[in-house]
């Protein structure tokens, strides 16, 4: 009798379930969601992967931080041997795919042009993710109910098992602020509650957050459909689209 | 001028551009990606009658602008915002002397604003002038995402860029026009910070700075510099196609433009030949606010006018007929900037 082995074969579909927890950080949305992923192959424990933008010209620290954080999921899923993940189609994407074959990492690839780690990037979009899906929370109240006191607001006050209220927990925990019912729905980047007085211009700059991540999830979502066509069976529509925003995409004519 | 339902609308299109994205004129593989970007936008946000083929989108020249912009009266007066990209197209991407002599062959329709590059040093600096003298420059057009040998961009606070603005400011330029978009270098920064464009607006009061795209996709960053700085201006190239596509968005942000900026600092701008300006004028003055948006105050005719042509038409000292000039508005809820306001920063 031989000891049973664990089953290592990998497949797609944990592949791609591990490059859903990759976020465009500028959407805050899983690039398996947006139509990001462009192909996925798997031969025995070797992965190659290939991820595609809407632009050539989307910005390349953005586009190395998926690259990177799709290289890192996809090599953590078990039985994978060797991964690959490429960039297409992008101005930089030999120096991208380039840097990531040999483990140059951020700063060893752009070499002068990149001064830092991406660490502090990465942190403010998470807490504009978190400012945005506050400001969904709170204006999907005051839209049915416009005499809530939105500076009193609770995270217990907010409607349990609601997309929005969830997505606000999840942002919250990324951050490291409370998330139990008494703790304050409105608050500042440094998770501190605004006096009353202030309230009202919190969450107006909050709004304009909030419309900022919508537009680029509009530009980027719309530009990858026309890029490639057919991609839009790829993306996965955004809740707050489907609560708010029917879709109407213009395809255009031409090809 | 454009009239619909016994309104007046006095139309300049603050950014249009004579480009010429042809293959015989790129450079290298960044040029095709750049008009191909261009176009991606131009086919994802039109109207289908409005969809032009990749061919005619390439290259437009002078007799084409003309009919295009100036079609049917709609737009009164274009205000030309060449980029250069240099390093993408071998005599670059705007047209500079095709452009510049169109606009002295219809001086009454057109104004050329030019570029400059601090990375030119002082070279640059001595071409400024002569550009200032011979195109008699009241703006320009900077594009800080622009390359430039080893650089891929430069921001409006280095040293450079304040001795070119201390000479925009000496010539009588005092429009200036920033593209902010993609990509800009050190890469650690967002991309898109329109942060350099508070500490300029601050040091150059006398300078209006204009900021194309109203800083999409960082709003909400644009929107609390322009509030403080009564100097800064939103320009809706990009951003008004949305009219057509996704209305309840570009509601939005018209929304809050009008809150933070007033309705005295937003400039319209079809960005020709991204877009051709006669639908964006057409469907803007039908435009409203949907009512379900409770949080916005509806748009009214007054800033629907001084959006589309009122408040270009005094960057650039245009002439109006009296009965079409408005008043200014009063300042908005959040104000121009104030010591006893600074607080509010921290909010």
């Amino acid at each position: 009798m031989t000891a049973v082995l664990p089953d290592l074969t990998v497949t797609e579909a944990e592949v791609r379930a591990a490059l859903g927890t990759v976020v465009d950080p500028e959407l805050d949305e899983p690039i398996t969601d947006v139509g990001f992923v462009r192909s996925v192959s798997v031969q025995g424990g070797a992965v190659e992967v290939h991820l595609r933008l809407p632009t050539s010209f989307c910005a390349p620290n953005f586009a190395w931080l998926m690259v990177s954080d799709a290289h890192d999921a996809v090599s953590a899923v078990p039985g994978v041997g060797s991964v690959v993940v490429e960039l297409d189609d992008h101005h930089d994407s030999d120096l991208i795919n380039r840097g990531m074959a040999a483990g140059l990492g951020y700063r060893g690839t752009f070499g002068h042009e990149a001064e830092d780690s991406l660490d502090e990037l990465r942190a403010t979009f998470q807490r504009k993710a978190h400012t945005a899906a506050m400001e969904r929370a709170i204006t999907a109240l005051v839209r049915t109910d416009p005499a809530v006191d939105v500076a009193a607001l609770t995270l217990g006050d907010l409607p349990a098992g609601e997309h929005t209220t969830d997505a606000l927990l999840r942002r919250r925990a990324t951050l490291g602020l409370p998330v139990d019912d008494g703790a304050p729905v409105l608050v500042r980047d440094d998770g501190t509650r605004p006096d009353p007085a202030q309230a009202e211009m919190v969450l107006r700059r909050a709004r304009s957050v909030r419309i900022s991540v919508d537009g680029n999830a509009h530009f980027c979502r719309g530009l990858l459909t026309t890029r490639y066509p057919g991609s839009e069976a790829d993306q996965t529509p955004r809740p707050e689209d489907r609560l708010l925003l029917p879709l109407t995409v213009s395809k255009g004519t031409h090809p | 001028m454009y009239r619909k339902d016994g309104e007046s609308y006095y139309v300049v299109d603050a950014h249009i551009a004579l480009w010429d994205g042809r293959p015989e004129n790129q450079r290298n593989i960044h040029g095709k990606q750049f008009i191909d970007c261009f176009y991606d936008y131009h086919r994802n946000l039109s109207p289908e009658s409005e969809v032009w083929s990749y061919e005619e989108y390439l290259y437009q020249g002078g007799e084409r602008l003309m009919r295009d912009v100036f079609v049917d009266g709609i737009v009164d007066h274009a205000i030309f915002q060449p980029a250069r990209l240099k390093e993408f197209y071998h005599r670059g991407f705007g047209q500079t002397e095709e452009a510049f002599a169109l606009a002295q062959a219809h001086p009454d329709k057109l104004t050329y604003n030019h570029y400059w590059d601090p990375r030119d040093g002082e070279n640059g600096l001595d071409e400024l002038r002569r550009n200032a003298e011979r195109m008699q420059l009241k703006g320009v057009k900077l594009y800080t995402a622009d390359w430039h040998g080893e650089s891929r961009g430069w921001k409006l606070t280095d040293p450079m860029a304040y001795r070119y603005l201390e000479a925009c400011r000496e010539l009588g330029i005092k429009n200036i026009h920033i593209h902010k978009g993609p990509t800009i270098r050190p890469l650690d920064r967002d991309a898109f910070d329109v942060a350099d464009v508070d500490h300029v607006a601050t040091d150059f009061t006398d300078l209006n700075f204009v900021v194309e795209h109203c800083g999409l996709p960082r709003l909400e960053d644009f929107c609390w510099i322009a509030t403080q700085e009564p100097n800064v201006y939103a320009g809706l190239a990009v951003a008004i196609p949305f009219i057509h596509t996704r209305p309840r968005y570009f509601a939005q942000i018209m929304g809050e433009l009008t809150y933070w900026l007033g309705e005295d600092r937003i400039l319209f701008s079809s960005d020709y030949a991204l877009w051709t300006p006669k639908w964006l004028v057409e469907k803007f003055v039908d435009f409203q606010i949907p009512e379900d948006l409770t949080e916005y105050a509806p748009l009214s005719t007054p800033l629907k006018k001084k959006v589309l042509g009122l408040n270009a038409a005094k960057l650039y000292d245009l002439p109006v007929p009296a009965e079409l000039q408005l008043p200014d508005a009063d300042e908005t809820a959040t104000g121009p900037r104030e010591p006893a306001a600074a607080d509010l920063a921290s909010v």
